[in-house]
């Protein structure tokens, strides 16, 4: 746990930041009101520190040391042509453009979107769909989670996406979140909220990207909601810029016979932690967890997962792979929660970690915690090198020991890869993933 | 010039020495059997000849084409036409049959200094070659040898070496595991091959792949060196008294390898 003293000096150096935003343009009343709260309890909780258990492994000091501005006004300077690489080649997806934090109608494109779907900055939806607003807030637990209570003191913009009872969304809503060099030595709370109806389907795409190669801090947070028999599938590639740091949240809540299908892919950013994290409210429900991560020199990159079984007769599936090289340190921790009542849950966890130099390193923890009697529940977690006998065989058939072991590291992640279900995503991310280590 | 020109070879898996000079001169158009009992170093040769980085050697020479074969790189082997079928294929999941034959294919054709084909290009080579060692087009969308049966496992070998026309072709136990039937179509598919210009070394313990691919020539190996060679009825010879009158008479074995 926190020490009082590390908790005081965190609030000490965002207080004046708080009290500027506070003191302006700030939201309703009602948003002030929970910015407070959130301040308090950040002030209460401090940065974690290594004795906490969910942070046993990452130490946040890079991010805590460090003197962030509050990227308050706009202050980007990025043109349209400069997001084509971040956009997996797709030119008919809805996408809101954030550039430093902030919303820039100029280069988002929602307008084919059926004029059912909601979908608004949160700054508009404050005033225009308050109903939606509201529940910002009220999935997380940003009350013990110290980066969601900093996330919901200090956001500012983000996307509030509200999907109507039986809408199948079919093209993917993209929300692209862009910095550049005005960004340096800044740092951004997005704050997203995405609300599935009843039988619904959509698909969000949520990237963290940079134009340049900014030292800056993205402490993001995005609430879902799935309402019964609904599916929401959420893609998450966060490619930051190299010196960046990047926090983000995203926990989901599901009722009755919804699915949600999350993948994550982290490449970027110095050092990341990403969480995602869903609680099956409702009998029926399925949850597949994807991820993969790509890191090398002195990245540190750490996920955690957590699945809530708080009712019978779910299913969660989990398949997370990373690939590291350099002096990298990865870190994955899979919880699973299978309350009393959760019987005929069906969980199944994988990590496997491929490490491509005798310097990179991870640490795995997957963490099963189970109430009830009558459930199948397994993990695995694998960690290994290269095969030398297939590096063999592939030189034996010509293919030069470079190609041979992109090749090989490739395939590693081919698996995972292959469960995504938007193509142009697979293929972008197979592509990066065969020129990330050559 | 002989295609190959093996001298004196000395190879050790770890600390063992497992090649302890071993002579063998194969030319052009000629095929030849390695037979010999297990642990004799059968199969250490074979990866040697490819390059497997897992073995040392420690003396000797070999030359290949007239070249230099041990300064070789195991890809610059490949390149030159040297083909290892191996005696346990491996696994890969997550890469196709396809592309990893098509990537195998172009190398090859780098190599020579020519065009690389396109997957539509290299799908009618395919067609042509599958129906050579009778094989269902369905593998090549699969991952390499992932889930293949043992004789599904050799025939895909096959299947590479027919794509990529060797000029040395070395055959590691690769009737191992097969039934009648797929040793025939196995045996069949390295006879379709064969031509003036290139030649075949088969590793075997046992005589009846023999019976499809008629060797030239026929050499007993144990412990280390070759200890008699002869013709085509010499393997029969083996398969009627087995290796003991060789290995076990050790003054005999040592004027014979003399």
């Amino acid at each position: 746990m926190t020490t009082p003293v590390a908790a005081a000096s965190a609030a000490e150096s965002y207080i004046g930041a708080f009290d500027e935003l506070v003191n302006r343009d700030s939201g309703p009343e009602s948003v002030r009101a929970q910015r407070r709260a959130a301040f308090d309890r950040f002030a209460a909780l401090g940065f974690p520190t290594t004795r906490n258990e969910d942070w046993h492994f990452t130490s946040v000091s890079p991010i805590a040391d460090e003197d962030f501005v509050l990227l308050s006004s706009r202050s980007g300077d990025v043109r349209r042509d400069e997001l084509d690489p971040f956009r997996f080649g797709a030119t008919d997806w809805h996408t809101m453009v954030f550039v430093n934090g902030r919303f820039e109608p100029t280069l988002s494109d929602v307008g084919a979107l059926s004029p059912r779907v909601g979908i608004r900055d949160l700054r508009s939806a404050w005033t225009d769909d308050p109903d939606a607003a509201a529940r910002v807030g009220t999935i997380t637990d940003w009350e013990n989670q110290s980066f969601t209570a900093l996330n919901t003191a200090f956001m500012q913009d983000g996307a509030v996406v509200r999907i109507p009872k039986d809408e199948i969304v079919e093209r993917p809503i993209h929300l692209l979140y862009v910095t550049d060099a005005n960004a340096a030595k800044g740092m951004m709370h997005p704050r997203n909220l995405v609300l599935v109806g009843r039988n619904a389907s959509a698909t969000v795409i949520e990237s963290y990207v940079s134009t340049s190669d900014a030292m800056y801090f993205t402490n993001a947070v995005t609430e879902v909601s799935i309402e019964a028999g609904a599916t929401l599938r959420h893609y998450k590639i966060q490619r930051e810029a190299h010196r960046a740091f990047h926090v983000g949240t995203t926990e989901a809540r599901q009722a009755r016979d919804s699915h949600f299908v999350s993948f994550s892919f982290a490449s970027g950013a110095d050092l990341s932690r990403t969480n995602v994290y869903t609680t099956l409210a409702g009998e029926g429900c399925g949850t597949t967890l994807n991820g993969l991560y790509l890191l090398d020199g002195e990245q540190h990159g750490d996920h955690q997962t957590q699945v809530i079984h708080a009712e019978p007769n779910c299913f969660s599936r989990e398949l997370y792979k990373g690939i590291l090289d350099g002096r990298s340190h990865g870190v994955f921790n899979g919880k699973v929660y299978v309350h009393p009542i959760a019987q005929k849950t069906d969980g199944k966890q994988t990590n496997n970690t491929l490490l491509l130099s005798a310097t990179a390193h991870i640490d795995t923890k997957p963490q099963l915690e189970i109430f009830a009697d009558d459930v199948k529940c397994t993990h695995g977690a694998t960690v290994g090198q290269i095969d030398r006998t297939a590096l063999f065989y592939l030189e034996s058939r010509g293919i030069n020991a470079a190609q041979a072991r992109r090749l090989l590291t490739y395939a590693f992640a081919a698996d995972v890869l292959e469960t995504i279900e938007v193509a142009a995503v697979k293929d972008g991310l197979e592509s990066m993933t065969l020129e990330r280590f050559v | 010039m002989s295609l190959l020109e093996i001298k004196g070879l000395r190879a050790n898996v770890g600390e063992k020495e497992i090649l302890k000079g071993l002579d063998l001169t194969v030319d052009a158009g000629e095929i030849h059997a390695v037979m010999g009992p297990n642990g004799s170093g059968k199969s250490t040769l074979a990866q040697v000849l490819a390059g497997n980085p897992a073995y040392e050697v420690t003396g000797g020479t070999v030359h290949y084409g007239g070249k230099d074969l041990l300064e070789m790189q195991p890809e610059e082997r490949a390149q030159s036409g040297m083909f290892l079928a191996f005696q346990y294929p491996v696994e890969i999941p997550g890469v196709s049959n396809a592309y990893f034959l098509r990537a195998a294919y172009n190398e090859m054709r780098r190599a020579r200094g020519e065009e690389e084909v396109d997957p539509l290009e290299f799908a009618d080579l395919m067609e042509q070659k599958l129906a050579q060692v009778d094989m269902d087009p369905a593998m090549l969308q699969r991952s390499v040898n992932t889930g293949f049966s043992g004789g599904e496992k050799k025939r895909n070998e096959i299947l590479q070496m027919a794509v990529l026309e060797p000029r040395l072709a070395i055959l590691d136990e690769t009737d191992s595991g097969l039934d009648i039937d797929a040793l025939r179509i196995v045996a069949d598919g390295v006879n379709a091959l064969k031509r003036p210009d290139n030649a075949t070394i088969v590793v075997t313990h046992y005589q009846r792949l023999l019976n499809y691919i008629v060797p030239d020539f026929v050499h007993v190996l144990a412990n280390g060196r070759i200890l008699k060679s002869g013709g085509k009825e010499l393997a029969l010879e083996l398969e009627e008294r087995g290796y003991d009158w060789l290995t076990s008479a050790p003054a005999v074995a040592g004027a014979g390898a003399a």
